[in-house]
């Protein structure tokens, strides 16, 4: 060492070789080793096998009603909705909304009476009420929740609260008249 | 602080272990011989006292995991059973939940103690910031452990403050898929909150031995602020003194726990608790645990659900700023005549923030709690830092002995203070 110090431009050791190997292969290693640790994490086969698509019979539903149905663990609404309902819908003027959107970009044309979205408050997760007769539906008719007050109105979009957005729309297709299939 | 050791090993055994592993002196050193201020009062008991609340929750818990059953479907029954079949299983139980309790009303007094007195000042500093992280971890294990009983409050509190990191932009999404390891909070959310919480409480342990170091570094702070100048005048030896005195307030403490523990056990919990986990349903008022309540008052005053989320995560990351945010020199807020009006306004705030934190978020209480979250801000931000440059402060004892022995002469302290040669009295 002291022969090294006394000229600090002499030629890098067999040490220093060593130290930058097995430093570089040391950081690598860790890297590689904490993927899988954080793998683990994730949603494992059997959860996502759970979330495959599922069919939904619309029949049993009748107007001015709703239901609520479970897909990957996340509640879905099933709404069908009033000639009035729609109307209020769609009639708001876009720029007064939180999150705007139009009452056509939440539902498949020509099925404007049928409303699907998740049930969960974009809040922080809360099960806003409304979907059954004698809930509280707020402000704006739609669905109110009552862990922090969040409003939503008959498209389930956000009108009042700390929600930042609107109730979003699942992936869902119709394949008849009476069927949909989520996911 | 401690100085050299003075422990001398008399049998034969213990000098042979004291040339091999110095373990008896260093206990010696640390709580025997290790020199206390004298003027230390009741509110410094606290230490101990949560030392003991967390050994408590340690044994109960390690008891009630050999009896319960981490699984959605099976972990709420296997609580009841808990508190039906096992032999005492009631009791453990009511310690572990009632004791989550004591240990955040102890933590809590050991905080405002700390905030009161100055102790978060220098050379504390880093004391005080192991100390923030100590409090970051309860509530970390406090919260998961609430989860584990999976009735409806478990769950929904759960989903709630999970949902919380979901605010954060692009990654937010992410972040909670791998804490629920699903898409929704479900079993693997329980087996993994199951997991850390049984980690958590060990490692609250190893910041605990550090906390306990870095101040048998510096050394106690005290009522007066005022440093230990000389130590055989201003201290006296931890035993027996210091340890008879933790005794006694532990002893009061732990009978406050059990009045709670067998005549009240529910009092602080929630009835819907005691309703299993039902996902379609949410609770009318979910409220969380009373001991995040001014946090949680903090988060709903804010009409941005991001910025009522960091806004939450301020209210704590401020503590661990605050030794350079208190531009004092002055350590005790006996004698901060202005700074001590703003701590007890500031304690109000939180007692406030607390009540807030359990009405429903609506109407004036929005309005109640975006007033109170703001004064709670000013405290640390406005009042603490403009205090130090404009404030006068009382003059300050000599020294700890003269603080104490000037009160007992004829009760005067200020014909001591006067006849004692002007020293500077702060340290800085």
């Amino acid at each position: 060492m002291a022969e090294a110090k006394s000229s600090p431009a002499s030629e890098p050791t067999r040490r220093d070789m060593l130290f930058l190997a097995t430093g570089a292969m040391g950081a690598a290693g860790v890297i590689a080793l904490a993927v899988p640790f954080v793998r683990t994490l994730a949603p494992n086969a059997q959860t996502i096998a759970a979330g495959a698509p599922i069919e939904v019979d619309l029949t049993p539903i009748p107007e001015g009603q709703g239901i609520k149905l479970f897909w990957r663990g996340k509640l879905i609404f099933v709404r069908s909705r009033t000639k009035a309902e729609i109307e209020e819908a769609q009639k708001v003027n876009l720029a007064s909304l939180p999150d705007p959107q139009a009452d056509s970009a939440r539902v498949k044309p020509g099925k404007e009476n049928w409303l699907v979205i998740y049930g969960s408050c974009t809040h922080l997760g809360c099960i806003p009420g409304g979907s059954a007769a004698g809930e509280v539906r707020g402000d704006y008719n739609g669905w109110f929740c009552p862990c922090h007050g969040s409003h939503y109105d008959t498209s389930g979009r956000i009108r009042k609260g700390p929600a930042p957005t609107n109730l979003p729309v699942p992936p869902y297709a119709f394949l008849s008249d009476t069927k949909i299939r989520i996911g | 602080m401690s100085g050299p050791s003075s422990y001398v090993p008399k049998l034969g055994i213990a000098k042979w272990l004291d040339a091999r592993l110095p373990l008896p002196r260093l206990m010696y050193d640390s709580f025997i011989a290790y020199p206390v201020p004298r003027n230390l009062n009741y509110f410094w008991t606290f230490g101990g006292i949560l030392m003991l609340m967390l050994v408590s929750q340690i044994l109960t818990g390690v008891i009630l995991a050999m009896h319960y059953t981490p699984h959605a479907t099976l972990a709420f029954t296997s609580v009841e059973g808990i508190m039906r079949d096992v032999e005492y299983g009631w009791l453990m139980r009511y310690m572990h939940a009632n004791g989550a309790s004591m240990f955040f009303i102890a933590v809590y007094i050991h905080i405002f103690r700390g905030l009161y007195y100055g102790s978060y000042k220098a050379p504390r500093e880093v004391l005080w910031i192991l100390g923030v992280i100590i409090f970051l971890l309860m509530m970390a294990t406090a919260f998961m452990g609430y989860v584990l009983p999976w009735g409806q409050m478990s769950f929904w509190g759960a989903t709630v403050i999970t949902n919380l990191f979901s605010a954060f932009p692009i990654v937010g999404e992410t972040i909670v898929t791998f804490l629920w390891g699903g898409y929704s909070v479900d079993n693997p959310t329980l087996t993994r909150f199951f997991s850390l919480h049984f980690l958590l409480p060990f490692m609250i342990f190893g910041v605990v031995i550090l906390h306990v170091w870095a101040l048998h570094v510096t050394g106690q702070n005290n009522p007066t602020g005022v440093e230990v100048k000389a130590v055989a005048k201003d201290t006296i030896p931890f035993t027996p003194y210091a340890t008879i005195k933790d005794a006694f307030a532990l002893v009061l403490f732990f009978a406050f726990f059990a009045y709670f523990l067998f005549f009240i056990p529910n009092y602080l919990g929630h009835a819907d608790n005691y309703i299993p986990a039902n996902p379609a349903v949410t609770p009318a008022h979910i409220v969380p645990e009373w001991y995040f309540l001014p946090f949680y008052a903090i988060l709903r005053a804010v009409p941005d659900k991001l910025g009522g989320v960091l806004l939450m995560f301020a209210a704590i990351a401020v503590l661990v700023v605050l030794p350079w945010l208190d531009t004092s020199r002055v350590r005790s807020m006996s004698y901060r005549p202005l700074a001590r009006q703003c701590f007890w306004a500031f304690a109000v705030t939180c007692v406030m923030l607390g009540w807030l934190g359990s009405r429903p978020a609506e109407g004036i209480y929005v309005t109640l709690s975006q007033l109170f979250t703001a004064l709670y801000f000013a405290y640390f931000l406005i009042a603490l830092p403009l205090l130090g440059l404009f404030e006068t402060p009382k003059k300050l004892p000599g020294s700890i002995a003269e603080s104490v022995l000037g009160k007992m002469k004829g009760g005067s302290g200020a014909v001591v203070g006067a006849a004692a040669p002007a020293e500077p009295n702060t340290k800085g």
